[in-house]
């Protein structure tokens, strides 16, 4: 996740500053199936959901931690018919919602109806710029042009809208007409998020890696955009992973700024972290949210500096990147406690590459499309 | 070469965009802009610029510059170049728009 927020103090062992936002993934349902979907390859069925009461205690726990934003996510979170509820109870105890959203499901009349409860912004992900290559990509017939009435509806509305366009090997020669499409849609910031390989991209990594000469053109025409776009729409942009020499601070640091809450209520520092093996997830029927924050074993396992690895250990960069991405690590190096082969510094770090030239080569291949 | 986004100037309007709000958060005592999953916090001067500078009820940039320059009793010159400066950040920021 890329994120460009401040944190509040030092966290010390015994007591962390608190996170800034808690994500809340409401359900793991979605009427697309985009194939570089970020949920876990083992899907939460509905039947697992938490209920509406029991959301409500969550959003109160998160207040209680100190958090100060909720982002309300999925799968897709308009699926819940209890969402104008819930955004309108984090709205009564203070909290500032986001809505991170297909928009197929929204219309008008619900979105009227959110923002009367509170809903203050509202991301929109698009899957290309033009309708026929953004169907085909989510697997759902009319589902840009849904996205762009609503979206203007979003405008229209006063409420704040971002576009998230998921970029890869089929739509990144595009990037220009995705950054006139966000302008003329009136959002107020554009995250171009090219593809990260967690949970469905990484099963798929194969259909969208783009090629290297792809990334070099993407980057240069972005770059050059930049100065043209500052005070007109703010820009999220980050070098995509297996082409960067660094890594990302990925969640702004592990158990630093963010709790993700999943499906069915289990507690995580970030939405892949199930994929690590040995790690023990709490959730929300076992403790409060400050006490899981506070000393829960996840949350502690990668927190600070203290378990990292050389490189990492003595690199001057260890508190700007927090040592990267775990299931970064974990996917690319097989274990989470090493030092992100992203980071040039990294022992694994000229396997990435060759794993990623391997893909990027292997044209024609067909994704995978999410299941149900 | 593309042209580089401009400086704000007095004669300028501002109000916060869509989804920004000014915000105390009582357990860590700070003001903040709290925007779209972000926030920036503010220091006692960035607050009294806001403040003095940013909303439907202030005239233009000028007005603020005005009054913050009798409220700090400084050169106006000096209170005008940190001003702009300073709004001309939160515009390119996405948390301010004339």
């Amino acid at each position: 996740m890329n994120c460009a927020l401040p944190a509040f103090a030092a966290a010390s062992n015994a007591e962390p500053a608190p996170p800034f936002a808690v994500l809340m993934e409401l359900t793991h349902r979605c009427p697309l199936r985009c194939p570089y979907c970020s949920n876990p390859v083992a899907l939460d069925p509905a039947s697992a959901e938490l209920d509406t009461a029991t959301w409500k205690r969550v959003l109160d726990e998160a207040a209680d931690v100190g958090a100060l934003q909720v982002h309300f996510s999925g799968g897709e979170p308009c699926v819940r018919k209890d969402l104008e509820e819930l955004v309108a109870h984090a709205t009564e105890i203070g909290l500032y919602s986001n809505l991170i959203t297909s928009a197929v499901l929204l219309d008008q009349p619900r979105l009227e109806r959110l923002q009367r409860a509170g809903l203050q912004h509202v991301q929109i992900s698009l899957q290309d710029a033009e309708a026929a290559g953004a169907d085909r990509v989510g697997g759902f017939k009319g589902g840009h042009a849904k996205k762009l009435e609503v979206a203007r509806a979003v405008v229209r509305q006063g409420l704040a809208l971002t576009i998230n366009a998921v970029l890869h090997r089929h739509n990144i020669d595009r990037v220009n007409d995705v950054i006139d499409l966000a302008m003329d849609l009136g959002a107020g910031r554009i995250e171009i998020a090219n593809v990260q390989y967690y949970g469905w991209a990484l099963a798929n990594r194969a259909a969208l890696m783009p090629s290297r000469d792809q990334l070099l053109a993407m980057d240069a025409a972005v770059r050059a955009r930049l100065p043209e776009l500052a005070g007109r729409i703010v820009v999220d942009y980050v070098v995509p992973d297996y082409y960067a020499r660094r890594p990302k601070s990925c969640m702004g640091g592990w158990a630093r700024r963010f709790m993700n809450v999943n499906p069915r209520g289990r507690v995580l520092p970030c939405h892949a972290a199930e994929t690590i093996p040995g790690m023990e997830f709490e959730t929300v029927h076992d403790r409060s949210l400050s006490e899981i924050w506070r000393d829960g074993p996840a949350f502690t396992r990668y927190r600070g500096t203290d378990w990292m690895p050389e490189p990492c250990q003595s690199c001057d960069h260890k508190e700007e990147d927090w040592g990267g991405c775990r299931c970064q690590a974990l996917a690319l190096a097989g274990s989470a406690d090493a030092t992100d082969p992203v980071c040039e510094l990294s022992p694994a770090h000229a396997d990435v590459a060759v794993l990623r030239d391997r893909d990027a080569a292997a044209l024609g291949t067909e994704w995978t499309y999410r299941g149900a | 070469m593309n042209a580089i986004a401009p400086h704000l100037t007095e004669t300028d309007r501002l109000r916060l965009a869509p989804g920004v709000m000014l915000r105390n958060d009582r357990r860590r005592e700070q003001w903040m802009l709290m925007g779209p999953e972000r926030l920036l916090v503010l220091d006692e001067m960035a607050l009294a610029i806001v403040r003095a500078c940013v909303g439907p009820e202030i005239a233009d940039v000028a007005a603020g510059i005005d009054r913050l320059t009798v409220e700090y009793d400084a050169p106006r010159t000096e209170v005008a170049a940190d001003v702009l400066e300073m709004l001309t950040d939160l515009r390119n920021k996405g948390y301010v728009i004339t």
